[in-house]
């Protein structure tokens, strides 16, 4: 029911504006920071009109964190996460759904248990197979007793490793290894009416064509949706490279905007450049802006084009 | 061209057997209706044709080959499904020749086949859009066209026009029709109307809880319905039902308490036991309304309803309601009592146990064969 009253439209409108200046503020305030000197940014009271140091700002924010590099590897980070979230979960979310098979129901959990468990809760064991990927199985083999058969016969010690602290996979992998794009594709795949998947077998397609020129045709909405929530979200990781690259050609942007930002450790008492800081923040800000604003034209366009 | 040969096939899910034995022939280039009301399993038959659903027992036979370990894909089948079941992101065009591109049929001549195709059943013109754009008879006729490319030996047909308005179903099935004469290939078409059955079928296979009831031609079904069943599914208006015991010879006794004499009307078989519980089943069209005492039993006029070419007759006889169509149209007042007249061909006769038929001989066959 939607009725219209000069009351009622004011009064969305009010609440429409206190959410902008809400979300827009706060960007706003960023924005002067990152165009003021550091006296500017630093006087009390502060003001809150744009300068003209903007550029100067950028620059220094660029080189000093070296965001070249880390730009060119958070890229590399989020794009391998789109890709292989966007790929494995279509293809587990169309294992689960479309196979009647006894593993199902035990893969639809373990799936769905994952959701439970984020990256954060298990950062601890993620490290420790991160750092010797091949621990899982040197542990079976050690527990099966193989590993002991194998150094009594050969006198090899057979000792496993794959180290994957600071590397790209390393970084990549277990950012991938969540349910929600799974989940994404299950809801979708769930509402495709089984006479189509019914035609399809009959005019003859296998399931892996099917999969790639119907299902997938079909979800090419879901797939931008997918697509853009996990570049936004891998672009701004944190913790797990923190965590697993010490090397800084490994470094990516969110651990070093976080190195600008000025605080007791950083700084050391030192000079609070938050007007670096801010400027960074802004540098850091463009790609998800522009991929948001690409893909937003995609769903859109699904959207419209009534397909279903 | 195939013919099909289903042996005692029977289906369950978890444990609930929902088919239950079904022997069926189908000769190649016939056309088969199975007819039944909602859930009796004939989808379930039709789609262990198709492959689609697994074979719980039994054996389907298509031409010379037993097909229950075969994919749908080599038991060349089309099928027509009720929702019609296009790809929506693609163009008629692709939806019609996807089956063609899966088999490895190169650009051109898949194309050329699709113009051709399309200009069958008057689609030529809408090729570039995509099924969304269509409206229900052209999407219907896509769906069509999908099967019809791949020159199938088998075509199965789900309920494929249930979604559409009365007009166009009418213009669709005698298409439909017109394809199957066309093509030649076998047709296997599942409806639970049964105007669109007689009306298609060379045969009509008629189904009631997961079994077969009879099967037989459109006229013979309707001449000599194999049960109660069929008698009332077949025929429109349904079948009246009357129940009877019987007295001696055609005489009947009527729940009523009334006796109607079938004397001249047939004769019963031997080996009847007397007193035994009857269904006495009357054909609506082959009855007509005459004075009091002057037919085989009295009822009561209730109310008309107009047909245009005739009137439809709602009567009672006591509390059992009893339909008769007749083009004659009088003026009758509610409950005046008329007698009711058996043309031939109105009387069929039921076990009231198991409500199969009671073959009987009629009498006046010069009459039978004239008002058929
Ligand atoms: N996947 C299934 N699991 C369990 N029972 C099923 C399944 N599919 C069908 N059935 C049952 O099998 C019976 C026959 O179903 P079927 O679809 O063949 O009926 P139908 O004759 O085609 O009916 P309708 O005219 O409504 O399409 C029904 O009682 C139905 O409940
Ligand atoms: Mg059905």
């Amino acid at each position: 029911m939607i009725e219209r009253t000069p009351v009622l439209n004011i009064a969305t409108h009010a609440i429409l504006a206190a959410g902008l200046i809400a979300l827009a503020l706060p960007i706003y305030l960023v924005f002067v920071a990152s165009t003021q000197t550091l006296a500017e940014v630093t006087a009390i009271p502060s003001r809150l009109l744009p300068s003209d140091q903007f550029f100067v700002n950028v620059k220094a924010a660029w080189i000093t964190a070296d965001f070249g590099t880390k730009f060119v590897n958070s890229m590399i980070l989020a794009v391998g996460v789109v890709t292989g979230k966007v790929v494995l979960s279509a293809i587990t979310a169309f294992g689960i759904v479309f196979f009647d098979h006894r593993m199902r129901m035990p893969v639809f959990w373990l799936v769905f248990i994952t959701l439970m468990l984020p990256l954060e809760v298990r950062i601890v064991p993620t490290y420790a197979v991160a750092a010797n990927a091949l621990s899982p199985f040197q542990a079976m083999l050690d527990w099966s007793g193989l590993t002991w058969l194998i150094e009594k016969a050969t006198s090899i010690r057979v000792s496993m490793e794959w180290n994957l602290l600071n590397s790209y996979t390393g970084l990549i992998l277990p950012l991938v290894a969540t349910a929600t794009g799974t989940f994404l594709y299950r809801q979708f795949f769930l509402t495709v009416p089984d006479e189509l998947v019914e035609a399809a077998k009959m005019d003859g397609a296998g399931p892996l064509r099917f999969l790639r020129e119907v299902l997938i045709p079909l979800s090419v909405t879901n797939i931008a949706a997918l697509a853009t929530i996990m570049f936004v979200y891998s672009w701004n990781q944190y913790l797990w490279p923190l965590l697993i690259t010490t090397d800084p050609n490994y470094g990516v942007v969110a651990v070093e905007l976080g190195r600008l930002v000025p605080d007791s450790s950083s700084t050391g008492g030192g000079i609070p450049n938050w007007h670096i800081a801010m400027a960074g923040t802004l540098i850091v800000m463009v790609p998800p802006i522009i991929v948001v604003i690409f893909m937003q034209r995609w769903f859109v366009r699904g959207l419209i084009s009534a397909d279903k | 061209m195939s013919d099909i040969t289903i042996r005692d096939v029977r289906k369950s899910y978890a444990g609930t057997e929902v088919v239950h034995g079904v022997n069926l022939d189908i000769r190649h280039g016939e056309f088969i209706v199975m007819l039944g009301p909602s859930g009796c399993g004939k989808s379930t038959l039709l789609r262990m044709i198709a492959g689609l659903e697994e074979i719980t027992s039994g054996e389907v036979q298509i031409g010379d080959r037993v097909v229950n370990r075969l994919e749908p894909r080599e038991r060349n089948c089309a099928m027509v499904f009720q929702n019609y079941a296009l790809y929506p992101h693609m163009t008629v065009a692709n939806n019609i020749g996807y089956a063609l591109k899966v088999a490895g049929m190169k650009k051109a001549e898949r194309l050329e086949k699709v113009a051709a195709v399309a200009q069958t059943v008057g689609l030529g013109e809408f090729l570039d859009r995509k099924p969304g754009q269509l409206s229900g008879g052209q999407r219907q006729r896509v769906a069509m066209a999908r099967a019809i490319i791949r020159e199938p030996g088998v075509f199965l047909f789900d309920e494929p026009l249930s979604n559409l308005d009365a007009k166009l179903r009418v213009q669709m099935r005698h298409e439909i029709r017109r394809i199957h004469n066309r093509i030649g290939a076998t047709s296997v078409f599942v409806t639970h109307d049964q105007v669109e059955g007689m009306t298609l079928a060379d045969r009509l296979v008629i189904m009631n809880r997961g079994t077969i009831e009879q099967v037989g031609t459109p006229q013979e079904v309707y001449d000599r319905p194999a049960s109660t069943y069929v008698a009332g599914f077949i025929g429109s208006p349904a079948m009246n039902f009357l129940p009877a015991t019987l007295a001696e010879g055609p005489v009947l006794w009527l729940a009523t308490g009334e006796r109607v004499d079938l004397r001249g009307v047939m004769e019963m078989p031997r080996g009847l036991a007397p007193r035994a519980m009857l269904q006495l089943g009357l054909r609506p069209e082959r009855l007509r309304i005459g004075p009091v005492g002057s037919g085989a039993m009295d009822v009561r006029f209730e109310f008309a309803e107009e047909l245009g070419s005739g009137r439809l007759y709602h009567l009672r006889h006591e509390d059992v309601p009893v339909t008769v169509v007749s083009e004659t149209k009088q003026t009758l007042r509610e409950g005046e009592p008329v007698g009711l007249t058996l043309l031939p061909g109105a009387v069929h006769l039921f076990y009231g146990e198991t409500g199969r038929r009671i073959e009987t001989t009629l009498r006046s066959s010069v009459n039978e064969r004239v008002s058929a």
